[in-house]
């Protein structure tokens, strides 16, 4: 489904965040990507949503090259991938249901699909009081459930989380985990970023483990080592 | 689809103003300050106009003709000054007429009148007052009574003197004036509305940068350019719109205070009257620019943002 082929980042400071990365990801796979601040996770994410482009190597989703994709194709393989990150990327003038309201108006969805899908996803992450709080409104936990909500809306082929539990306490973070197992076992793929250990842990799922770069453990068994 | 699309982008960018309270008031503010200095240089610049073609109405060549010349003769003068293709009127004061008017603008004066009495006779020459269509045509006007064409059946002149000589040298330096103060009116409010434009569009920059970060997530989650442009170009709009109506409002006391001041130096241009007559004009003008300004700002600043 994902394939990243030998694929390298080099910033215009000279800086590599990415090595001769290839690895596979297969679809309704959960897999988690690790390593220290800096190691290239995010990149490699970016990457994948055409955000950034590979200084070498070619990344592929079911088999089209993501970087020879026009403007409108760009736009079409976003709305299969639902993103979350860390700090959360919600609208901050819009309301739970506007922001994800957002992402159904902006695949073309209808008012009748919109009205009936939004209130259905947030009862989903467990926001149905919310629908009308904004941002500023809500804990860090509810606004990263929004993020999810409205990653999830648009059923994308793809989930990827840009350590979606790096602003979050314990108990936000194991809620949060556990939205994303259930998402997968719906048939999902998940492509999740973190360093946290207990997170890779709960999830007992395959880790990629990235250092300075490099791709230098896959582990099948969701061993997480550093 | 695309009805539905325009209708969202309407409704997102009249809630963005709203919500945006604080940014939307401070660039209405900013866009009210340039659409009045706009106004004003407009409205003056029009005005100025006005009275420099005041100024040059009043400039004319008056012909006046020896006390033994026949109304006749001069009639038949007349009629080949106005055949010129330079003369736009031509005025023929009777020696009768100018007595009357004399007369007239002397009735406090006893004395002079009593001493007019006294000559017996009308002392007055008549008189041919011309207009040329533009000031600068004078000159040809003059050369035309110093010429042979002017002259009548029998070949003498029945022309005494003409005020366009002794009047050449002030005639030539109004003109002068004039049109310098004409180029210069129109360099500065070119300038000014230069710098008013810069300052709206970066007002409307400043506060699309505030966004910078929504517009990027915007595109991470697949809209297109168009969707996310345009709820910003709709509150461009918005800006403009109601700017420019706050700038009607508020002009018209200025030009009423205005208005009082000018009519102790002028009192053949009523501003009051003058702005309320072009009011339509006036309105249509700060508008449209409001709209225009508002609309392309936004429109250019959200492109920077869209590289995501």
């Amino acid at each position: 489904m994902i394939y990243f082929d030998k694929v390298s980042k080099i910033y215009n400071d000279d800086s590599i965040a990415l090595k001769d990365v290839s690895f596979t990801v297969e679809p309704k796979e959960f897999v988690s990507i690790v390593g220290h601040s800096g190691a290239g996770k995010t990149t490699l994410l970016k990457l994948l949503l055409a955000e950034e482009y590979p200084t070498e190597g070619n990344i592929f989703f079911e088999s089209k090259n993501v970087h020879n994709l026009g403007r409108n194709d760009v736009m079409k393989l976003r709305r299969r991938i639902g993103a979350v990150f860390q700090d959360f990327k919600l609208i901050p003038n819009k309301t739970a249901y506007e922001n994800i309201a957002f992402a159904m108006e902006a695949a073309g969805k209808t008012e009748e699909e919109i009205e009936s899908d939004v209130p259905h996803v947030l009862e989903l992450v467990d926001l149905g009081k919310k629908i009308w709080s904004f941002p500023h409104e809500l804990s860090g936990g509810e606004k990263q459930r929004v993020a999810i909500a409205r990653a999830i809306v648009n059923q994308p082929d793809v989930i990827i989380a840009d350590e979606p539990t790096g602003n979050l306490d314990p108990m936000n973070t194991y809620e949060i985990i556990k939205i994303l197992c259930k998402i997968n076992e719906l048939g999902t793929t998940v492509i999740l970023t973190t360093h946290n250990k207990g997170v890779v842990d709960s999830v007992g799922k395959r880790v990629l483990t990235i250092d300075a770069g490099s791709i230098t453990r896959d582990d099948k068994e969701g061993k997480y080592v550093l | 689809m695309i009805w539905t699309s325009i209708k969202r982008i309407c409704k997102s960018g009249f809630i963005n103003f709203w919500r945006n309270g604080f940014v939307s008031f401070a660039s209405v503010l900013v866009v009210v300050m340039s659409l009045f200095v706009f106004e004003a240089l407009i409205f003056f610049s029009i005005l100025g106009g006005v009275y420099i073609n005041q100024i040059k109405d009043k400039v004319d060549v008056n012909v006046y003709f020896a006390t033994n010349a026949s109304e006749q003769d001069v009639l038949v003068l007349k009629k080949s000054i106005e055949s010129l293709p330079e003369v736009a009127k031509v005025e023929y004061v009777s020696r009768d007429q100018s007595l009357i008017d004399f007369k007239a603008r002397h009735s406090d004066d006893e004395l002079t009148i009593q001493g007019l009495n006294e000559l017996g006779l009308n002392p007055f020459p008549a008189a041919l007052n011309i207009k040329a269509k533009d000031t600068s045509q004078y000159g040809s006007v003059a050369k035309f009574l110093e010429s042979k064409n002017a002259l009548t059946k029998n070949g003498s002149t029945i022309i005494e003197s003409i005020n366009y000589n002794k009047n050449k040298l002030i005639i030539d330096r109004l003109i002068k004036i004039l049109d310098s103060l004409n180029k210069l009116g129109v360099a500065i409010t070119s300038i000014l509305i230069f710098i008013a434009i810069a300052i709206t569009f970066n007002t409307i920059r400043l506060s699309i940068y505030a966004s910078r970060e929504e517009i990027g997530v915007m595109k991470l989650v697949g809209a297109s350019n168009k969707y996310v442009r345009g709820p910003f170009v709709v509150s461009g709009i918005m800006y403009g719109l109601i700017s420019s109506f706050i700038t009607l409002i508020i002009f018209y006391p200025t030009v009423y205070y205005l208005g009082t001041i000018t009519n102790n130096f002028s009192s053949d241009v009523n501003l009051v009257n003058y702005y309320i007559i072009n009011f339509g004009q006036i309105f249509l003008i700060i508008t449209g620019s409001g709209i225009l300004l508002g609309a392309i700002s936004s429109y250019l600043a959200v492109r920077r943002y869209l590289k995501v």
